[in-house]
């Protein structure tokens, strides 16, 4: 199969359609629009609907009504927009129903800006709306990335009934690069579990699933315990024998990749762990870590920190742990190195409570 | 004499208020489901509200949607199964205050659903507070002195607002009578009809009694829906088969 040169968004919109991917419903949110614009034209040629919802409060909740059908469904956004699908990603998780969600990340609060940012990690990774849900969180770092997890994100999500979120950015998105795509998939919508009429059968009721489970208290915490153990992703890179790792994803792992070349060069041990899953956060991918590792270093595109949260949780606060942030600004890999190199030689013992 | 039978829908009694309209619209709109042969083939897109109750006593499929959203989940379910009958269940809150927006938007884009909306001008199932239907001066917990149109807004009237665009069928009926319940029966089953044909959006508004939170008996319910509350809200159809009949 041939490489095409795609960009970010309009891939994940093309990898979306051959998943089996029938209904999107959104509304217009820069950095994510072109995947409205591609789908727009490109799902009525095989038979689907896409539809300009009046809001994202709209469009999340038609996304909930496609995929109660049994259809495969998902909606896109980014920064308030992405707010505005809490509501609904919560009922359809509690009604456990597959979906897939895309959120483009953009900086700031409020209103914001368009150019990338990491800000949105506690708001996916923690259930984003009200109650007891999680999301599995993919975090694509290419364009071919983007691609092979959209797969995976509608499968997985029609395996645990359970929405998932692509955690994508601006930089990401828009940025073009080579990709392989995957053959076209067709997927039965006729569930047994759909609403499309009871057809002589009992009625189905899609509604929070814990008016119809005994100890759902239990039930569902063994649901996301089972997720949280069997859907770990990562990539490690020369974690081995390193004194110092960084942690990062997406966009920010890129730089880090090209950080730890550098550090390597001048003799420097520089590690990477990068997170393919943000829930589930890879706490296994630590073990693969080298015992004696004198610290972690999150680099992240926030202006506080969140990815370090969940580092200090699986290292269980024995290793310390840093962080180098980027927010508005886009740190250059030598400045990670340098950071990195400041951490080894401090005098002070490293620790986790000096950040 | 011939026997009524109660419809194999209502698969369990309502859990309503004694009095309560909802119980009365349920009746109507499985009986209309069953003599169009529709029982199969529906799916109720569910407010928030209290007929959330009609979840495991009326017997189609259901999606419950979040408060205010049904309109948009009817809209998901009906793009991708054309072939269902694809309703909403809504009262006069869900529909008109927080989901004014998706409500719309179904009528504007003419989607091929059919929405039922109660209104009994009040939150019922919050306790009783005001509702953007409720009549000026009427007592509710949230305008305990009445209701101040000059502060917030005269009741609103939505087939006021839907009868200009290019929708399939208005109409709106009231439970204070049998004669205005044979109405309603007729209302529904024709913005049904309108559906199934591919006639575009319907709506039927149901003025209902909440005798609970009206605090009043049900009789006086029904002659306070006669002698107060139609005159805000006249009943009959409004647009039929896409051309309006009022004009
Ligand atoms: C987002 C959200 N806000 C508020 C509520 C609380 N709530 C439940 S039902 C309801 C009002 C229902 O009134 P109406 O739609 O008129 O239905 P009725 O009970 O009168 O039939 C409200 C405010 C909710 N469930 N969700
Ligand atoms: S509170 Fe009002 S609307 Fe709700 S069930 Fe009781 S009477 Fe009916
Ligand atoms: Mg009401």
């Amino acid at each position: 199969m041939s490489y095409r040169l795609m960009k970010g968004n309009d891939a994940l919109a093309e990898a979306a359609v051959r998943a089996g991917c029938r209904f999107f419903g959104g509304y217009p949110i820069t950095p994510q629009s072109e995947i409205l614009e591609y789908l727009s034209s490109r799902l009525p040629e095989v038979g689907g609907t896409f539809l300009q919802a009046e809001s994202e409060l709209s469009g999340i909740n038609m996304v909930y009504g496609a995929a109660a059908a049994g259809f495969r469904a998902m909606t896109s956004s980014s920064g308030p927009g992405f707010s505005l699908l809490q509501e609904g990603i919560s009922y359809i998780a509690s009604a456990e129903l597959p979906a897939v969600i895309v959120d483009v990340q953009r900086y700031g609060s409020g209103l914001g800006d368009i150019f990338q940012a990491q800000s949105d990690y506690h708001q996916a990774t923690r259930g984003g709306g009200h109650g007891d849900y999680r999301m599995l969180v993919f975090a694509p770092s290419s364009v071919q990335e983007s691609v092979d997890l959209m797969g995976l994100a509608f499968d997985k999500a029609e395996q645990y009934r359970n929405p998932c979120l692509i955690l994508s950015d601006a930089s990401i998105a828009q940025m073009m690069e080579p990709v392989k795509l995957p053959e076209m998939q067709e997927v039965d919508p006729d569930k047994p579990w759909a609403a499309k009429g009871k057809n002589g059968g009992d009625f189905k009721r899609i509604t929070s699933t814990m008016y119809y489970i005994e100890d759902f208290d239990g039930y569902i915490k063994a649901k996301f315990d089972s997720m949280a153990a069997a859907e770990q992703r990562w990539e490690n890179v020369e974690v081995e024998d390193a004194d110092i790792v960084l942690v990062a994803y997406g966009i920010s792992s890129r730089i880090c990749k090209e950080a730890v070349a550098i550090a390597r060069s001048r003799g420097i041990r520089l590690g990477l762990l990068r997170p393919i899953t943000l829930w589930p956060f890879p706490t296994n991918a630590f073990k693969e870590v080298n015992s004696e590792v004198k610290a972690y270093l999150t680099v992240e595109l926030s202006a506080l920190p969140k990815l370090e949260d969940d580092v200090k949780i699986a290292c269980e606060m024995k290793t310390p742990v840093k962080h180098f942030l980027g927010g508005a600004n886009i740190p250059e890999s030598s400045a990670i190195v340098e950071e990195a190199v400041s951490i080894l030689n401090s005098r002070e013992e490293v620790s986790w409570l000096k950040n | 004499m011939a026997q009524k039978l109660i419809p194999e829908l209502l698969v369990e009694d309502n859990k309503f208020c004694p009095g309560c309209g909802h119980g009365i619209v349920n009746r109507v709109l499985a009986e209309v489901l069953e003599e169009l042969g529709l029982a199969d083939k529906a799916v109720g897109s569910l407010a928030v509200g209290c007929g959330c109750l009609m979840m495991d006593t009326f017997g189609t499929d259901w999606v419950q949607a979040p408060h205010g959203r049904a309109a948009a989940v009817a809209v998901g379910v009906k793009r991708v199964r054309p072939e269902c009958c694809v309703f909403t269940y809504q009262g006069d809150g869900d529909s008109l205050a927080i989901g004014f927006s998706e409500t719309m938007y179904a009528a504007i884009r003419n989607e091929n659903i059919t929405a039922i909306i109660v209104n009994n001008g009040i939150f019922g199932m919050t306790g009783g507070q005001m509702a953007p239907t409720s009549l000026p001066g009427q007592r509710t917990t949230t305008s305990p002195k009445g209701r101040d149109a000059a502060l917030t807004g005269q009741p609103l009237n939505i087939i006021n607002q839907m009868k200009n665009l290019p929708v399939g069928y208005l109409a709106r009926g009231s439970v204070d009578t049998a004669k205005e319940i044979n109405k309603v029966k007729k209302y529904i089953r024709t913005g049904i009809e309108t559906q199934m044909k591919g006639g575009g959006y319907s709506m039927i508004e149901i003025l209902s009694p909440c005798p609970t939170n009206w605090k009043m008996t049900l009789q006086n319910s029904l002659d306070h829906i006669r002698s107060t509350v139609r005159a805000t809200y006249p009943l009959g159809e409004f647009v039929k088969d896409g051309e309006r009949t009022d004009a």
